[in-house]
């Protein structure tokens, strides 16, 4: 952890306690959930494939520039609908309750590069168990930046703040590489390992089926309309790739956020665990509307606690996580989009540059190999 | 067959339009109901046959593919936003000319679907459907005579052949607590009156419980007559060693609803059965842990609950959540968490 640790006024016992009360608030949600929860996943879902047939539908005529705005404005909102709101929640496993095969985590598939499966494996299990801890949570930076003073500057770094430009445009092949770990397999030795190349073959079907789907077959479809439509297409997913890159990068890189040492999740308890996610994440603030379009990621802080809480849910749990905040003397994270987002920016900047040196030694080598 | 591989690659195509969804994702929201779509079916009246059964008006999806008089659907309903599955024998005639189908139920103490169905299902509903099933049908030669012994919601598969099928002597004895706890009773006097059906009212609150023996003396000729038998186990155990003991237990068929009584309790013995192991576990260490410690491959992620990478299939049994206590039961199609999940009772896990 950097600096100060703004934890350390905290016995163990109150750690303890701010545990019991967390579990309790997700006991709450869990006995409360019910009709109406499942009323609202099923009306986005619907709402979601009307949105994308008649964006489409519209698209067809893209030949004439006012059927293009509307159909690329409609199709843009439709992936990022599929991608936050629905996707990313059903692969937490939020839905599973609900007992139908159609809207569950081990069925849905979305439409993004990565396949489901693999991205459940790098996002649920490591980035959520893992949470901001150097050298085992590969969100910090995405292998390719240096988000902490801790982490040691390499010349590399300077180039940083375009490789995140890079990786936003084309955010969901950067997330498909990571998934498969690219950097790492990619060396000789790992190049030919079978489980990876099955991994890799799997992208690559994803890949193509949605290559074919956005650049092929609808401008196909759509006949005169076909430059137009290819344009539109891409346009939505660089939209929908700028939109969720921007949305993913405030939930764990503003300032203020904490990182971890390896060293200090040993053992960690039950409320410990809880308050890293609490120290390691950070919140967007706005309207409904705008919690909705970031698919509840906005509460980024209680997604983080109760990953598997149905996401409709987390405005009403996020007024007693933040009262818990309060009570406990810790910092609460958030911040409009705008400032949410220069502030990861300004980050990513800084970090390109080196520091004098680190704050707090953190001689883990794991942490060196990612550097490097 | 000449139109198949045109049109199977028309479905390719469209398929390639619509991934990584399916083309049924987008037809299921106008047409739910289409052949070619998941078997549903749409609830359009729930009619209230006593203070707690009613009978429920289904319009099946296309694919149904029609019921033989006794068969029973299972259905699957959304109760709280859970998706639950029953069986229920169909009441309905197999000829309805509407083509809807029926099915009765009678609300049983803290049972989550009867009482939803009885009490606050709302025409609209889609529901999910299997297609019909069951051996307790009639034959397809007309038996002379015949008898029907029923007690409780045991009443509801005969009442689909009584429907379905006239025979030319046909006496029902039923048990029920009480006149007003009769299912169909006015429909059941109104046969009597026509002289299609001779019926025997046992009123157990008053009567007490049919004693198996007083067949002699409410149908004399009861060893002679084709008989469809259904209730409680008591009275179909008891009606089985009667038949048996008088040399006609071929005249005899029953059906028996299965108690679904799960065994729940602190731990117990955990079948593994893709891997046919067996193992004894306590009520407190996940089962993830039971199944690698007994050699079985079993999928693991972050074993502590959060990330879904160990659900798994549950077969029988039940389970405990370790954070919540919460028990789940297995039902088809409910998956568990294996790293936060210890046997509640003797349980089978898909692995």
């Amino acid at each position: 952890m950097t600096a100060t640790d703004p934890t350390a006024h905290l016995t163990a016992e109150q750690i303890e306690e701010l545990g019991r009360e967390l579990d309790a608030i997700r006991d709450e949600v869990i006995a409360s959930r019910g009709e109406k929860d499942a009323a609202y996943i099923r009306k986005v879902i619907s709402a979601q494939r009307k949105l994308e047939l008649v964006s489409r539908g519209v698209l067809l005529f893209s030949i004439f520039p006012p059927a293009w705005l509307i159909g690329t404005a409609g199709l843009s909102v439709a992936k990022i609908m599929d991608n936050m709101e629905i996707g990313h929640n059903i692969l937490h496993g939020q839905w599973d309750w609900m007992r139908d095969p159609k809207i569950h985590s081990t069925t849905w598939e979305w439409d993004h590069v990565s396949p489901s499966e693999q991205w459940k494996h790098s996002h649920n299990e490591l980035h959520h168990t893992y949470t901001n801890v150097i050298g085992k949570d590969n969100d910090l930076g995405y292998g390719i930046m240096r988000v902490d003073e801790d982490q040691r500057w390499h010349p590399f770094h300077l180039g940083q703040p375009l490789w995140n430009f890079i990786n936003a445009c084309f955010f969901e092949y950067g997330i498909a590489a990571y998934d498969l770990e690219l950097g790492k397999n990619l060396q000789k030795r790992r190049r030919k390992n079978p489980e990876f190349r099955a991994r890799a073959r799997a992208v690559g079907r994803k890949i193509r089926k949605q290559v074919l789907k956005d650049y092929v077959i609808h401008p196909l479809l759509s006949g005169p309309s076909f430059l137009p439509t290819l344009a539109a297409t891409f346009t939505a997913n660089l939209v929908r790739n700028l939109w969720t890159h921007s949305v993913i990068m405030c939930g764990h890189f503003p300032e203020g956020v904490q990182v971890f040492e390896r060293r200090s999740i040993k053992g960690e308890t039950r409320g410990q665990w809880y308050l890293r996610q609490m120290m390691g994440s950070a919140n967007i603030s706005g309207s409904k509307a705008m919690h909705f379009m970031t698919g509840n990621l906005s509460h980024q802080i209680e997604h983080h606690l109760f990953p598997d809480l149905p996401s409709n849910r987390y405005a009403e749990v996020a007024v007693k996580v933040r009262a818990l905040f309060e009570k406990y003397e810790l910092e609460y994270v958030t911040g409009p989009l705008p400032k949410q987002v220069f502030s990861a920016w300004h980050k990513v900047f800084r970090l390109s540059l080196p520091n004098k040196k680190p704050k707090v030694k953190t001689p883990d080598r794991e942490q060196e190999l990612l550097a490097a | 067959m000449t139109s198949t591989a045109p049109r199977s690659r028309a479905w390719k195509l469209l398929e390639m339009v619509t991934t990584p969804l399916l083309p049924s994702d987008y037809l299921d929201l106008v047409s739910p109901l289409r052949a070619g779509a998941d078997l549903r079916g749409r609830i359009e009246a729930v009619h209230p046959e006593t203070g707690d059964a009613a009978t429920v008006v289904i319009r099946p999806g296309r694919g149904w593919r029609g019921h033989t008089a006794g068969q029973y659907v299972r259905i699957g309903v959304d109760v709280d936003g859970v998706r639950l599955w029953r069986a229920y024998s169909l009441t309905s005639p197999t000829d309805r000319r509407d083509g809807r189908v029926t099915i009765t139920v009678k609300a049983i103490p803290d049972g989550k679907v009867s009482n939803h169905l009885v009490r606050r299902a709302k025409p609209g509903t889609l529901i999910q459907l299997d297609q019909p099933t069951g051996d307790f049908v009639l034959p397809q030669a007309k038996p002379a005579k015949v008898l029907y012994l029923t007690a409780g919601s045991g009443i509801t598969p005969v009442m689909g052949m009584l429907r379905d099928t006239e025979f030319d002597d046909v006496v029902m004895v039923h048990c029920a607590p009480q006149p007003q706890d009769v299912i169909f009773r006015s429909e059941l006097h109104d046969l009597v009156a026509d002289k299609k059906l001779r019926l025997t009212e046992v009123h157990t609150d008053t009567d007490g419980m049919l004693d198996i023996a007083r067949l002699d003396e409410l149908v004399p000729d009861w060893a002679e007559r084709e008989t469809w038998a259904c209730g409680p186990a008591g009275l179909l155990d008891a009606a089985e060693e009667h038949w048996t003991e008088h040399g006609v237990q071929e005249r005899l068929h029953t059906e028996r609803f299965r108690p679904g009584i799960v065994v729940t309790g602190d731990g117990g013995e955990v079948t593994f059965s893709t891997t046919g192991r067996t193992v004894d576990a306590d009520g407190a260490t996940p089962l993830l842990d039971i199944g690698e410690e007994a050699g079985v491959l079993m999928p693991s992620g972050c074993r502590m609950g959060i990330c879904f990478g160990c659900v798994t299939p549950l077969k029988a049994g039940a389970v405990r959540d370790l954070r919540t206590g919460e028990i789940t039961e297995a039902e088809p199609g409910v998956l568990i968490q294996t790293c936060v999940s210890a046997a509640a009772g003797p349980c089978d896990i898909e692995r």
